[in-house]
């Protein structure tokens, strides 16, 4: 299964969004929250989004959706041929992400998926 | 310079133990332009990755050149937090990247320090999708390398060179003041970022400085 880590620069912020998405994915996709600097304040940890990469990975690959700003930049540290990045809105995109590979659809499907939260409006 | 021409492990340390402390002294110039447009965190994010770096560098010393970057660069993402850890973390790792891939020597030439500051520019553009007129580190970092390497063409010293360089980067930082951003926090701002020197700009050209600083010793 595809896993998901949300990163943040709040970690409150991150943790709640996985909370949703998990709710809504279904208990098996694996999720993690990777939000705030490492001392708990605004910002990003490189550290903590390497350990919920790892968490997270089940061999299918991983889907980093950052938020704004640092968590951009430092989830493209992480940039790889399996670890994917979402350029999407955070909170649908997680949700989008978490449904899709919650019905256990390979990397390219899930990411497409977050993406398709790009242009879903709301009105 | 331990002959003039050539930069030993010793002068990057000294570059970075100059570029800490010029940082640690500028903290609040830096805060006080981030709190004009950006979340006020430069100046201590950035004191704080700087800090990290120089005890990181007193545990143990690497033995090259490229070596030494590359733990600054990976000291940086890791402890400042802010945008710019992954920016001026990827400078530093790229530049040593770039000495490493020229051999990793122990000592390095005007030349090869200007071909790895180019390096370290093309990864900061890589990673922030950055040009030149954006307000952003780049508007310091990009004519200071193009200085750089316009005076070891025409053929001059490495102190006058690096003299030009941090001229150029200072410059640079103060040509951010009429720019709108469009990047990072401030580019939500629009007219309103107008006005105020970049942050970021402005701590790259204590960078350059304090490399003009140790090549001038």
């Amino acid at each position: 299964m595809v896993g998901i880590v949300l990163i943040s620069h709040s970690g409150p912020l991150a943790a709640e969004v996985a909370l949703l998405a998990a709710q809504l994915g279904g208990a098996g996709v694996p999720l993690a929250a990777a939000g705030g600097a490492e001392d708990g304040g605004l910002g990003t940890s490189p550290d903590l989004v390497a350990a919920a990469i790892e968490e997270v990975d089940r061999g299918d690959g991983v889907i980093l959706i950052p938020d704004l700003g640092s968590s951009v930049l430092t989830a493209r540290l992480f940039e790889e041929e399996r670890v994917v990045i979402a350029d999407v809105p955070f909170v649908e995109g997680a949700i989008a992400a978490a449904v899709s590979a919650g019905a256990d659809s390979p990397l390219e499907a899930v990411l497409a998926a977050a993406e398709e939260a790009r242009t879903f409006r709301k009105l | 310079m331990a002959t003039g021409f050539e930069m030993d492990t010793a002068f990057f340390a000294a570059w970075i133990e100059e570029s800490a402390r010029s940082v640690a002294a500028g903290k609040e110039r830096l805060t006080d332009l981030d709190a004009a447009i950006g979340d006020a965190d430069h100046g201590s994010n950035l004191d704080r990755g700087f800090t990290a770096v120089v005890r990181a560098l007193a545990v143990k010393e690497p033995d090259t050149p490229a070596a030494l970057l590359t733990v600054v660069g990976t000291t940086l993402i890791r402890k400042v937090g802010g945008a710019s850890g992954p920016l001026y973390g990827t400078a530093f790792r790229e530049m040593g990247r770039a000495l490493g891939d020229l051999g990793d020597t122990a000592e390095v030439s005007p030349g090869e320090l200007c071909a790895a500051l180019e390096a370290g520019l093309a990864g900061v553009r890589r990673l922030g999708s950055a040009a030149e007129g954006d307000k952003t580190m780049v508007d310091a970092l990009a004519p200071a390398v193009r200085a750089l390497r316009r005076a070891l063409e025409e053929g001059s010293e490495p102190r006058e060179a690096a003299a030009a360089a941090a001229a150029a980067a200072r410059e640079g930082a103060e040509a951010t003041i009429p720019m709108r951003a469009r990047r990072g926090r401030a580019s939500y701002l629009g007219e309103r970022s107008v006005g105020h020197e970049d942050p970021g700009a402005a701590s790259t050209a204590l960078i350059l400085t304090a490399l003009h600083t140790v090549a001038a010793r």
